[in-house]
């Protein structure tokens, strides 16, 4: 037994012409999927400690899906996903310290400490947060899609979730009705290749989760588009894939794409990991997103190794100063508890 | 302006009218609201004076238009969803509850849910188990969502349109064999009722009814027999089960000394239990004899007109039970 990565992708899919990122945003990526793997590792010793509780779902491994996804969406686009969202709110701008704070349940926290892990949204950024119920947030993302059209908007909405979550109920309504009222969505699946200890080939009938979007798609092309399954372990790829993809929902319909990564943690703290062997993961280890993307900044970039030391010490530094700011910051109060239950 | 008897499915329709004309941001989704006219003829001509954009019929699939509707609601907008009964939205009771009811506690307050989702309630229709719940106590469990059911036409209007201009998320509970009933209302753009306010629908001092809809029905026909004996109830009718306003409810009790509670929920968990429980809390001394409940009886409803009436309160039922606590 072995995962192996399949990727199709596809390039020149669509007609996009897309500005090449040039090195200073290469950087601003690496950058923040450091940013990211460090937070999840101290996230993940927090834990241990008891500073940090509830459920904990690390994004360690997929870095690349939620770092080049994000940022292929402009300021007027909206991002939402399920609870594995530090990843994501990290990408789309939210402070490390606010997110911290959040983790240790401070007022200070991006969700006033009422949220929790699974739960980071910042308004102004359009981050509308994580969600714990697996599917639940996919139909919200159709209600804020239907929101830009309603009001002749330019955006889209990026729609992140699970493989595991292509399972539930929510997703064929959601999809369904994105499809029949065309709104635009890019609706991208993380198969990291697993939901818990399910692996995707035990629980869809469609190993290939990228096949869903012929559901919902007629011969006339008309309906849902279907995407590529691109590599989610190479920042650039997932970058191109989803540009296509959200010019594509700006332009004519919402788009369904597939991300084959991998989660190299537990799904949650204290996962005994009994579904899959430690060879298995370790072969993922080697080709994780970081070190892949390291390795093509030192071969495009001559010298730019002192560059990415720096951005690694920096990373660890942010890292530090958030968690002194969440344990600094003040507990909620008893107002806080009762507050925002109704708009007085 | 002059009060007009409208029916119930009137003051509806005339509601949704209003508020789409007066905020370009009030839409329609669900199941045949538009093509179809809607399923109970609420939005019937409504396709044709609003278009496609605003009334946006919906394939069946209650989990996305509750949930897209929340989305909508959270991003600017001010949906009227509706589905097409309420025995459809236990699909939906994620999105009801996790969700519509959730997003702006657990997110601090970044988000508001303006949004209204219509239902029907209520069984008397021949059409067994499944299509015959009155099940909206159910949903006012849960904090961050309000519960309106209203029991006339005036009410119906007055607290929709409240509905729509409120910024929290309502359950709007409309009772199917209401529709037809009349009640004068006012031709005012501008008539709106209070969210959260219970309402005397009879006055009287001997007993306290407190109901909804159906029960209120139901009482009312009993109140007419029992004040031919000499016994004079008083009806509350809640007008929302959240927020419960039972203020007039305890004054009532402290004149009358006894209570009953009517409705078409089952009798566990019901409405009559948490109705009791608050009497208890803040009317002991008052007490002259136990708070009895009328509601449906404990199984499921089955289609045999015969027994299916034999299930449900009843006028009878309300006057024995009145006699009970006199
Ligand atoms: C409706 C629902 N059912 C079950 C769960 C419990 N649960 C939490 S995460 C999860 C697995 C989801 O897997 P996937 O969508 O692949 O996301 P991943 O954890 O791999 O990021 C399950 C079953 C839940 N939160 N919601
Ligand atoms: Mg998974």
């Amino acid at each position: 037994m072995g995962v192996t990565l399949n990727a199709h992708f596809h390039a020149g899919w669509g007609n996009l012409t897309m500005p090449k990122p040039n090195k200073e945003t290469l950087l601003d990526w690496y950058r923040q999927m450091v940013l990211i793997r460090r937070f999840e590792e101290r996230c993940a010793e927090l834990y241990q400690q008891g500073l940090i509780g509830g459920f904990l779902h690390l994004y360690i491994g997929q870095e690349a899906t939620g770092v080049g996804a994000v940022a292929a969406l402009g300021p007027n686009d909206h991002v939402i996903t399920a609870y594995r969202d530090h990843g994501i709110a990290l990408a789309r701008g939210i402070d490390p310290k606010r997110a911290m704070a959040e983790m240790f349940g401070k007022r200070t926290g991006v969700s006033g400490g009422k949220g929790g892990s699974m739960h980071l949204a910042d308004r102004e950024l359009h981050m509308w947060g994580g969600y714990g119920i697996v599917g639940g947030h996919l139909p919200l993302a159709a209600g804020i899609a239907l929101k830009i059209k309603y009001m002749e908007e330019d955006g889209v909405v990026l729609a992140l979730m699970g493989d595991g979550s292509t399972n539930i109920g929510y997703f064929h309504e959601a999809l369904n009705l994105s499809a029949v009222w065309n709104l635009p969505v890019v609706w991208l699946i993380e198969n990291n290749q697993y939901g818990m200890g399910t692996a995707v080939e035990r629980a869809s009938g469609a190993k290939e989760l990228i096949r869903r979007a012929l559901a919902y798609s007629s011969e006339d092309g008309s309906g849902m588009k279907m995407g590529p399954r691109v590599d989610g372990m190479d920042v650039l790829a997932v970058y191109e894939a989803i540009s296509e993809a959200r010019d594509h929902a700006r332009k004519h319909s919402p788009v369904l794409v597939e991300s084959l990564t991998y989660r190299l943690e537990g799904h949650s703290m204290g996962d005994p990991q009994r579904y899959r062997t430690k060879e298995e993961v370790e072969s993922f280890v080697e080709t994780g997103p970081i070190t892949r993307f390291r390795s093509y900044l030192v071969e495009t970039y001559k010298g730019v190794e002192k560059t990415l030391d720096t951005i690694d010490a920096e990373a660890l530094q942010a890292i530090d100063e958030a968690v002194e700011f969440a344990k600094n910051s003040d507990d909620p109060t008893y107002e806080d508890l009762i507050s925002h239950v109704y708009v007085d | 302006m002059a009060d007009r008897p409208i029916t119930y499915r009137e003051a509806l329709s005339s509601a949704l009218r209003e508020e789409m004309q007066r905020d370009e941001r009030v839409f329609i989704m669900g199941e045949e609201v538009g093509v179809w006219g809607g399923t109970y003829a609420v939005t019937r001509g409504f396709l044709d004076e609003f278009g496609e954009k605003r009334v946006r019929d919906t394939p069946i699939s209650e989990m996305v238009i509750a949930g897209a509707a929340v989305g909508a609601a959270m991003a600017g907008l001010r949906p009227v969803a509706e589905l097409m009964t309420i025995n459809f939205a236990f699909v939906a009771m994620d999105a009801i509850i996790n969700h519509a009811a959730k997003v702006r506690y657990m997110f601090n307050g970044q988000f508001t849910v303006p949004l209204v989702i219509r239902t029907t309630t209520g069984g008397g229709k021949q059409l067994g188990a499944t299509h015959s719940h009155a099940p909206e106590v159910i949903f006012a469990h849960f904090p961050g969502l309000y519960v309106a059911v209203p029991g006339t036409a005036y009410d119906a209007k007055g607290m929709l349109k409240a509905s729509i201009r409120d910024d929290n998320p309502v359950l709007f509970v409309e009772h199917s064999t209401m529709l037809q009933w009349r009640s004068p209302v006012p031709d005012d753009p501008d008539f709106l009722l209070p969210i959260g306010k219970s309402d005397i629908k009879r006055k009287g001092s001997d007993v306290t009814i407190v109901t909804y809809q159906k029960g209120l029905e139901y009482s009312l026909v009993a109140a007419e027999e029992l004040a031919k004996e000499g016994i004079e109830a008083e009806i509350i009718d809640l007008r929302w089960l959240r927020p419960l306003d039972l203020e007039p409810v305890f004054e009532s009790f402290k004149k009358t000394n006894r209570c009953v509670v009517v409705e078409e929920s089952l009798p566990m968990f019901n409405v009559g239990a948490e109705v009791a429980a608050q009497i208890h809390d803040e009317c002991f001394d008052w007490m002259d004899a136990p708070v009895k409940r009328v509601a449906a009886m404990d199984i499921p409803l089955p289609y045999s007109r015969e027994i299916e009436q034999m299930a449900l309160p009843s006028p009878e039922k309300i006057i024995q039970a009145v006699k009970e606590v006199i």
